[in-house]
Formats: C-alpha cells, sequence, structure tokens
C-alpha cells in the first residue's frame, strides 16, 4: 500500500486516496470552438507511461483535495506531491 | 498408549501436562508444547499423507514452515480447516487431523495406483493430455482433476471464528527472532527505537534454541530467553510470538499474520483467531533466517527422510526421535551437531559425507564421541514403501559422477543436509533484486530496493560471531538514524565450533540399470526426470520450467526445493546457476487463511449502514426495508398480510387519491456558496442556471466529460450567494468529487465553496392532491397557497417552533413538497405530519410506491441514467441549453449521438393489460427470430400502474419516438417470458404535467 504525502495533511496510507489519472491533461476552454480529435483526445486518450508520472489523486477520507503526485509507475516511488494549484515542472 | 520415541531427559516440552489427540480417528497423547508433528513422531506415526500427483506415502520432512509434506485437515471446535502443516500447528487437548490427498484411507490409497502409472504422468501432463477431445474438459477431465487435487477440503459452513485487522507503525519492525533478530532489536530497542519483533514460531531464539554454542558463558537458549524477557519489558518493544511477516508491500508496508488462537482448543470470548497487522515501518530488519535443503536421491520422498536440523530440532525442542537406526547423510559439517545429539542420547548413527575428509572441530568431536563416519559416501536410494527400512549407499568418484559397488545397511530414517538456503523471499518481495553466493551455492539479498536490511543467516553469515556483531551494529546504526540517541550495546562473547567448507555435491547420479525417482519438490511431485523431460521439450527459462513442471509451484512454495531445481537446470544447459535465475517470490510466504484477510468486514460490517432520523418509527410501523446503497430505507410499509406488491400499490393509490408521506432524507445533498455559484452551476448543468431568482428551485442535469448522463435532481436558490443542492441517493458522492475536481483544477479562478449537507437535514415528501390542505395545517403562519408558493417555489418556515424548508418540488407528479428540517428534528418532524395528516388520509409510502409513481410519469431515474445513456435517451431534451456551454457539451455533438434511429425513452404496455415485463427484457420484432435476435431496446423499469390498473413499463428503444403505436415482443430468457406489447409514450400519467402546478 503506498504511503502518500498529502501537502494539506502530511502521510496518509493509499486507502484514504481516490486515483484520478493523469494531471498533465489540460481541459479545452469553454466555449471554444476545438475539433473532433481534440477533444476526442482530451475525454478518451490518455498515455501510460512506464516510469515518471505527474498524476491526480484525491484525498477523499482527508481533507477532500485534489493533489497532484509524481509517480514512478513501475517502482512505486514518490518523488513529490504537490498542491493542485501549483506549477509542477 | 507409551510414545515409544519420546526421550526422557531432554526437550522444552511440559511434561506435566499431557494433551489427548486423534489422527486419522485414532487416539494418541503428546505434551503442551508439542506440535501434531512432534506428538505423531514421539507415538511411532510416520505416514501422514499421500503425495499429490503419484499419491506416494508421506512423511514428515521439516520441523517448521518449510514442511513440504505434513498437511493435515484440522478440526477445531466444531470448525474444520484444509492445508494445516503439522509441524506448525501446536497441539492441544482434543485436538483431531485427519490425512488428505488419500481414499479410503492412508494406509490403503487407491491413487496410489498413479504411482505405477507414473510413465503416463511426466511433466506437462495436464497440457498434454486434457487437451483432446475437447467436450471431455466439461464432464470428465476437469471433475477428475478438481477431485484430485488439493491439498483437503475447504468448509462449506460459515467459519465462526473472529478475525481482526489492525494497523502499527514502528521505527523497526524485525521479522525473525534468531541471533540476528534479537541482537538487532536489542541494540535498536536500548537505543530509544520503537520495535515490534515477529516470530513466526511460539518460542523465541530461532537457532539459539538448538545450537551448541555460548554467548557470555550462557548457552543460546538462555541468552535468548534473557534478551526477550528484557525487551518484554521495555515499553517502547513489542514483542509477537506466532506472527509471521508473510509479505512486503510497497513504502515499507508489511502485513504480518498473528495465530493468536490457534493453538488453543478453541478461542476465548471477545479474542479473535487470527489477526492480521499492516505496519508501516521506517526501517526494516529481516532476520528470517536460513532453511536447510536436501541433497537429492532415489526415492528421497520416502517417509523417514528428513532434513538433518529437523531430527535435531525434534530432539532438543520437543525430545523426540525421528528414528532410532539413523543415518545421517551430509555434504558439510553441521549435520554434525545432528548426529552428535543422536549419540548423546544413546542412538549410534552412521554419519555418509560426501566429502573426501574433513577435519574440522566438530568432526573431531564427532570421531571422539565413536561416531561411525564414512567420508566419499552417498546414500543412493532409500528402501521401504511407507517408511525407510534400509538404504541402497556407495563409496562416490572424487568427480561424484561415478558410483562404487552399491551396498544395502539397514536404518529407520535418514538425516539430510545440503546445506544452507537463507531466506531471501521478504528481501525479493521488497523489490530488491538478488546476487548469488559462491561460497554457499545460494541467493542473498543483493542491494536493498526499500527500507530494508537482512542480517545473518539470511544474508548467507553462517557464524554466530559475525551474525551477533553485524546485527548489533546494525540495530544501534538503524536507531541511531531514527532516534538521533547514542545508546550503544556491548557485544556479547561468542564461543562457537568453527565448520570447514561444504561440498557443492547436491545430487546423487543413478547407479546403471536403476530408475529411481529423485524427487526435487516433494509437495508437487517434480522429479529430475521431469525438469530434463521439459528441457528436452524447449523450455528454456525458469520461469518456464517452473510453470511446465509446477516445480515450487506449491503452497510451500519450493522453500526446499527451488535451489536443486535451478542446480539441475544449470547443469543440464551447462550454466552457472546465476546465470539461470530464480523464479519471482511473491507474498504470502506461507498459505493465509481467507479470514484473516477479510478480517471484521463480513455480511453487514462489509460497508456502514446508514439510517435516516426516522428510522425508529419505520421499524415501528411494520416498515419492510431495502439496501439502497449503504443506506436503510423503507420499501414498504406492511399492513396486515399484505406483500410487496399489495403494499405498495396500496401506498402508491394513497398518494393519487390522498396524500402520502416519503422519507427523502438519503438524497444527497451539496451546499454550493460562493460569489460565482451561479456560474458554476451553469457550467455543471446542462441548462440554464444564471437567471434563477432567489426562492426557485430548478431541475438540472448533469452530464460527464463523455455526454453521458451523470446525475439529476433539483437545486434551489436559498439565498443571493447560496444554493441548495440535490442528488440522488446513489451519486451523492461521487457528484461531490466531481465538483471538487472541476472547483480545485479546472476552474480555480471561481469563488464557490462546496460542502455535503446530506445528513444534516431530514426530509419529508409529502405528495398528493390532499397535500396542499395538509401543508397549511402544519404550516398554519405560512402562505402556501398556489400564489404563494408556486410550483418550483422554495419558502423558509416555522413548523411548530422548529425552523424548516419548504420545496414545492415533485418527484410522483402530483402536486407536492419537500419539508426539511434539522435532522434531529427529523423524527419530530415526521410524527408530526403522520398526526395531523389522519384526517387527511395521509399514508406513508416506501420505495416501491415511489418507483410505482415516478415510472408511470415517465420520470428518468437511475435505471434510465444508468452510465449508457445521454439526455437526448432519456427525453431530457428540452434541458439541454443550446446557448452556453457546459460539461460535456462537445461531446454531444458526436455523430453517433446524433443519429436519427437513435434510442429513446417510451413506455410499454402488455397487449393483455395482465402480465408484468420483467425489468431487463429485451425488446424484439420476432420473437421466434434467428439468434441472434436482434435487440431493438430493453425494459429499464417496470411497475403497476395504479392510474390505469394494469402494468406498465419504461424502456429505452431504439427509434423509440417513431414506434410509438407499434407492437413489438418483450423477451426475458432469464425469466422464461416472452410478452407481446405495445409501444406508448412515456408519459402515461397527466402528459401535460397540470397536476404538479394545480
Amino acid at each position: 500500500m503506498l504511503y502518500i504525502k498529502c501537502p494539506h495533511c502530511g502521510l496518509r496510507s493509499q486507502n484514504e486516496f481516490a486515483y484520478g489519472g493523469d494531471a498533465s491533461v489540460k481541459r479545452p476552454e469553454l466555449n471554444k470552438e476545438i475539433s473532433d480529435q481534440e477533444w476526442d483526445e482530451f475525454v478518451y486518450l490518455r498515455k501510460s507511461p512506464r516510469g515518471k508520472h505527474l498524476e491526480l489523486w484525491h484525498h477523499v477520507s482527508g481533507c477532500r483535495q485534489w493533489i497532484k503526485v509524481l509517480r514512478d509507475t513501475s517502482t512505486h516511488e514518490i518523488f513529490n506531491t504537490y498542491k493542485s494549484e501549483e506549477k509542477v515542472g | 498408549m507409551v510414545q515409544n520415541f519420546r526421550l526422557d531427559q531432554i526437550g522444552l516440552i511440559n511434561r506435566e501436562k499431557k494433551l489427548s489427540f486423534k489422527f486419522n480417528g485414532k487416539k494418541y497423547f503428546g505434551y503442551e508444547g508439542d506440535t501434531l508433528a512432534s506428538a505423531l513422531i514421539a507415538n511411532g506415526v510416520h505416514l501422514v499423507g499421500r503425495s499429490f500427483k503419484y499419491h506416494r506415502p508421506r512423511g514428515f520432512f521439516g520441523a517448521g514452515v518449510d514442511e513440504p509434506y505434513a498437511i493435515v485437515q484440522l478440526y477445531r471446535n466444531g470448525e474444520t480447516e484444509p492445508n494445516v502443516r503439522a509441524t506448525e500447528q501446536e497441539l492441544f487437548d482434543g485436538l483431531e487431523a485427519k490425512s488428505v490427498n488419500c481414499w479410503p484411507s492412508v494406509n490403503f490409497d487407491i491413487g496410489a495406483i498413479n504411482n505405477f502409472l507414473n510413465i503416463f504422468l511426466p511433466a506437462g501432463f495436464y497440457y498434454k493430455t486434457f487437451m483432446w477431445p475437447r467436450s471431455f474438459w466439461y464432464w470428465i477431465y476437469e471433475p477428475f482433476i478438481r477431485k484430485a487435487a488439493g491439498f483437503g477440503v475447504a468448509s462449506k459452513e460459515h467459519d465462526r471464528e473472529r478475525y481482526e485487522h489492525k494497523y502499527e507503525f514502528c521505527d523497526l519492525l524485525i521479522a525473525g527472532s534468531g541471533p540476528s533478530g534479537l541482537a538487532s532489536a536489542y541494540a535498536a530497542a536500548k537505543n530509544g527505537a520503537r520495535v515490534i519483533l515477529a516470530e513466526d514460531k511460539p518460542r523465541f531464539g530461532g537457532s539459539l534454541l538448538t545450537s551448541d554454542v555460548s554467548i557470555n558463558n550462557q548457552s543460546g537458549k538462555e541468552w535468548a530467553d534473557n534478551i526477550i524477557t528484557e525487551l518484554k519489558g521495555m515499553t517502547n518493544v513489542t514483542v509477537k510470538n506466532r506472527a509471521q511477516i508473510f509479505g512486503y508491500y510497497d513504502h515499507n508496508m508489511l502485513v504480518m499474520s498473528e495465530r493468536v488462537s490457534d493453538h488453543l482448543p478453541k478461542s476465548e470470548e471477545f479474542t479473535p483467531k487470527q489477526r492480521l497487522w499492516y505496519i508501516r515501518a521506517k526501517q526494516v530488519v529481516i532476520s528470517s533466517g536460513s532453511i536447510e535443503r536436501p541433497i537429492v536421491f532415489g526415492n528421497n520422498d520416502t517417509p523417514g527422510v528428513v532434513l538433518a536440523s529437523a531430527a535435531k530440532e525434534y530432539m532438543k525442542v520437543y525430545g523426540v526421535l525421528v528414528g532410532k537406526k539413523p543415518i545421517v547423510f551430509t555434504n558439510n559439517d553441521s549435520a554434525y551437531e545432528t548426529a552428535i545429539e543422536f549419540k548423546k542420547n544413546n542412538i549410534n548413527p552412521i554419519v555418509l559425507d560426501s566429502r573426501q575428509d574433513s577435519n574440522s572441530e566438530i568432526i573431531k568431536e564427532a570421531k571422539s564421541l565413536g561416531i561411525n563416519i564414512k567420508f566419499s559416501h552417498v546414500v543412493v536410494a532409500a528402501k521401504g514403501y511407507k517408511k525407510v527400512k534400509s538404504c541402497d549407499i556407495s563409496e562416490i568418484s572424487e568427480d561424484k559422477q561415478n558410483l562404487n559397488q552399491i551396498k544395502n545397511i539397514e536404518c529407520d530414517c535418514i538425516c539430510v543436509s545440503g546445506f544452507w538456503t537463507p531466506t531471501i523471499h521478504l528481501a525479493s518481495q521488497s523489490g530488491g533484486k538478488t546476487k548469488f553466493k559462491e561460497e554457499i551455492d545460494a541467493f542473498v539479498p543483493d542491494k536493498s530496493k526499500q527500507k530494508e536490511v537482512t542480517l545473518g543467516s539470511a544474508n548467507g553469515i553462517f557464524t554466530l560471531e559475525e551474525t551477533l556483531k553485524t546485527s548489533f551494529d546494525k540495530g544501534f546504526e538503524l536507531s541511531k538514524e531514527i532516534t538521533n540517541k547514542n545508546n550503544s550495546q556491548q557485544i556479547p562473547k561468542v564461543s562457537e565450533k568453527k565448520h570447514s567448507k561444504h561440498d557443492r555435491f547436491w545430487c546423487v547420479p543413478l547407479p546403471k540399470g536403476k530408475n529411481y525417482k529423485r524427487f526435487l519438490d516433494f509437495q508437487n511431485d517434480v522429479a529430475v526426470s521431469d525438469i530434463e523431460l521439459a528441457i528436452r521439450e524447449g523450455y528454456r527459462s525458469i520461469e518456464h520450467v517452473k510453470r511446465y513442471t509446477t516445480l515450487g509451484m506449491a503452497t510451500d512454495q519450493g522453500k526446499t526445493s527451488n535451489l536443486n531445481g535451478l542446480q539441475l537446470v544449470s547443469n543440464i544447459e551447462n550454466k552457472v546457476v546465476p546465470a539461470v535465475g530464480h523464479t519471482t517470490f511473491r507474498p504470502p510466504y506461507t498459505p493465509i487463511s481467507i479470514g484473516a484477510i477479510v478480517g471484521r468486514e463480513i455480511g453487514k460490517h462489509s460497508k456502514p449502514t446508514r439510517k435516516s432520523p426516522m428510522h425508529n418509527w419505520h421499524e415501528k410501523n411494520n416498515a419492510v426495508f431495502v439496501d439502497a446503497g449503504v443506506w436503510l430505507r423503507p420499501r414498504y410499509y406492511k399492513r396486515g398480510n399484505e406483500g410487496l406488491f399489495e403494499a405498495s400499490k396500496r401506498e402508491a393509490e394513497n398518494v393519487r387519491k390522498n396524500v402520502g408521506v416519503c422519507d427523502v432524507t438519503t438524497l444527497g445533498k451539496i451546499d454550493v456558496k460562493g460569489p460565482d455559484a451561479a456560474e458554476f452551476l451553469n457550467r455543471v448543468y446542462t441548462n440554464a442556471w444564471l437567471k434563477l431568482p432567489v426562492g426557485k428551485a430548478r431541475y438540472g442535469v448533469m452530464l460527464r466529460e463523455d455526454g453521458i448522463v451523470m446525475d439529476d435532481g433539483t437545486t434551489t436558490r436559498i439565498s443571493e450567494n447560496h444554493y441548495h443542492m440535490t442528488t440522488t441517493t446513489a451519486q451523492a458522492a461521487n457528484v461531490l468529487s466531481h465538483l471538487e475536481y472541476y472547483l480545485q483544477l479546472v476552474w480555480p479562478e471561481l469563488d464557490v465553496n462546496v460542502v455535503s449537507t446530506t445528513e444534516q437535514w431530514a426530509g419529508a415528501a409529502i405528495a398528493g392532491p390532499k397535500s396542499r390542505d395538509l401543508l397549511q395545517k402544519l404550516f398554519p403562519d405560512t402562505d402556501v397557497s398556489n400564489e404563494g408558493l408556486p410550483f418550483m417555489g422554495f419558502v423558509e418556515a416555522n413548523f411548530f417552533g422548529v425552523n424548516a424548508r419548504i420545496f414545492r418540488i415533485s418527484f410522483s407528479g402530483e402536486l407536492a413538497y419537500e419539508v426539511n428540517v434539522e435532522s434531529d428534528n427529523g423524527n419530530f418532524m415526521w410524527e408530526k405530519i403522520i398526526e395531523i395528516g389522519k384526517d387527511f388520509d395521509l399514508q406513508p409510502y416506501g420505495t416501491e410506491a415511489l418507483s410505482t409513481l415516478r415510472i408511470e410519469m415517465g420520470h428518468v431515474a437511475g435505471s434510465e441514467l444508468d452510465g449508457r445513456t445521454i439526455p437526448y435517451d432519456t427525453g431530457l431534451d428540452g434541458l439541454v441549453s443550446k446557448k452556453k456551454d457546459f460539461i460535456g457539451k462537445r461531446s454531444l455533438l458526436k455523430k453517433a449521438y446524433n443519429e436519427k434511429d437513435r434510442q429513446r425513452l417510451v413506455g410499454v404496455v402488455p397487449l393483455d393489460k395482465k402480465t408484468s415485463i420483467p425489468e431487463g427484457s429485451h425488446l424484439v420484432k420476432d420473437p421466434k427470430g434467428k439468434l441472434p435476435n436482434p435487440k431493438l431496446g430493453h425494459i429499464s423499469a417496470s411497475c403497476w400502474s395504479v392510474e390505469h390498473n394494469n402494468p406498465f413499463s419504461l424502456a429505452i428503444l431504439k427509434d423509440g419516438k417513431n414506434m410509438i403505436g407499434s407492437k413489438l415482443y418483450a423477451m426475458s430468457p432469464l425469466k422464461n417470458k416472452t410478452i407481446e406489447v405495445e409501444i406508448v409514450s412515456s408519459h402515461y400519467v397527466d402528459p401535460k404535467g397540470e397536476r404538479v402546478r394545480s
């Protein structure tokens, strides 16, 4: 079980969190005309990298904040965690 | 009955306490402190089971966790448990056990015919044989294999025992209480670290219990006892026996299984049978020791062939002899301790040593005691079927390829030692790599991946002096990093016998003209010939050889067989062992009870049960409850002999005719607050929200980004910047997460906060033509006229002294209101409504009537908004704004979502107006059509329409709008029903929606 450092609460076990997928996905702006392909990429297409991955986790059984976690998908090493508003990289 | 193999003077058992037990129906005696294995051996019982594949007789091989053979079915306190190792099961009074894998009995086993047919059961036998003919799988092969497989029978009864989970944190977690575990625990604990020391066995001390050493002029056992006593007295130390750390998971989380009551006749009240500990450790010390590995020879699976270390443990711990005419067959010095122990107990062993000569301290001692030692000698084959009776021995050439003349000598046990294999399972599970250590012919942990260190013989260190020194140092060093303290301990003085080098020899060649089975894996019956065959057939990777032959795949995970298997593959392939590599170690280290994994989360305890504040009233008034997510909701209120159908019909009719009240507390409620709340709702919902006035409610639908409907509900503007959102009961938690996602990550610039208020409000829906009259009585000071409180209106009001909110909203399609009060006042509100409602023929109604009312009105709910439908499919077109953007809108432009014959919500009535249509039925044109019969749609919800007094269903139907008036068939193969139906409008009652506005 992963040990995730919530930037608001501190180290907490994985079972307090819900996984939220790729944190680098950016929702297209409202009212902006975009192609079918761009929209499909946003809704459906995700990379599944082996290695470093910036992902979202929701501290559902804690402070209810969405946080960003930089994690190695093969070793599960967590390099750093960030508040939702923090810019990463 | 006399225990013929029990020694008088020696052992750690309590001879004051005699215990009786039964094995295969026969009664025996043992002592407190025995294992089932030691007690059986003391009674001369060596045949305990039959092997997995060939049903060859099985005895005891080890004395602990590594045991591959002695697996029994255990009976304890009216329960039965399969796959119990007799070497680990402690004896208790009244214990009962039976052999597994044999029928009709262990002494006469029909399956043993496999032993004579073994030419037909080679490696990969199942893959090869049972492939053809295909149809045989279902009724011949599979039942046969199922019956033959497994180690015992799982009980079909509910497990009455209690299992618990526990979470724990510590600075140092130490796995194993042998010399390295004790030393590191002591050093760390004395330096202020919080330590958990776990020992798998009942007794602490590991090898110190049986080895002939002295530490600070005490025996190994005395020193261990003193350390443990001191550790137990320290507040920063937790010491657990019967506790095995079986899994090393991510981020230094380890799981330990504590067998709290397995050694007792029954668990004490409020005490679990087993407890699973989830331990997060800052540092882990793996002091799991090592396991002796066998030398492979002919018929080496015969009962009576045991590990030399096990024979020693049976003598020194249990005072039990594995035999009275022992052969000790070894390639190293450690087995001489076993020989010497025999000699001390007046038994004369013969030692066969594969080495040409050795003159170490311990061998000198053996010689001086007069023990018969034959160097350059090996056991060629054991003789005897159910027990060793003699063995063929021979001199062996220096290159170990050729045997000399074969001689048969009488014996009743063969104690074998092929040197020691470090137990690296935990280190490997942590993700670290292993390396091959030439000096010991075995793998040891390489660089640690997580915060863990392996010490002592688990790390390939076999001298006590070095083990204690490194362990004291490491315990101090690791604790210092955590506690910043500097209290180091003096390393004790050790005296032990120096050992000479072991011999790499591991497998005795077959004599000319003999074809003995030489087993590698004793539990899965994998012999040398099976591995040879697999390699001849082209299997190269050790992972493939493992799966093809099942080497190391049994419940013991190859603890005694892995390395010999690797040796064999490396010999045949002409590679060195490290080039062959080893298979992956995976948790659990030993089998774990399913009960322990599940813990207390069984039945109703597997999830919380939520109850509304009015629950007790419902209970008292004959409510029959239904699970709605984690909530308990009244399904109907039973009167007299009514069943579900009669009661719900009565309740629904009363709503249409008079007035009903329904507990709607379970609806999800979310407070949305902030200056940008209106803008936020406008983005979340498909319809327009910017112009909703204060004091008004609006129905809204929200989508996922892929255009699928996520949830629906009404949201009310309580004040300028304050909205009260409702969600469906089931989606409440998901909707909150969804809103938080957009507020925190997508539109952080919006000044809005959301919080769940589901539990803050109790809700009652009052519905029916008389609801306004009732409401006026409930709120005499409030204007609830159609003008004062119009449809979709909201007002805050005084309810007999408590604050209430009245929403004029309707799910039933009748004139209806929802009254909310703070949860603590919920029951007060409910009882008042019931009391005053009497004058209006009010009846409470449950979820079944609620469903009936919404279905015949054509209002969609979870069964239509099922995660597969878009707003157009469910008649919600009018709620989709053309003007503004919202979550999921772009997806609605998809071509498939705009096909002309897209599925639509319709109503369905059976032509006979009698037959209810099962939910989930498929709608087809031709009930006798060729399969696969094209499915045009499905029935999403069914009810008995109280308005029309006939069955009515909702369906999602392809090109539904144009199908109205047509006739189709509803087919339910599950219920074996085919019903001719007519497609009608989904608005079966009050299609113009006049009632809600009346």
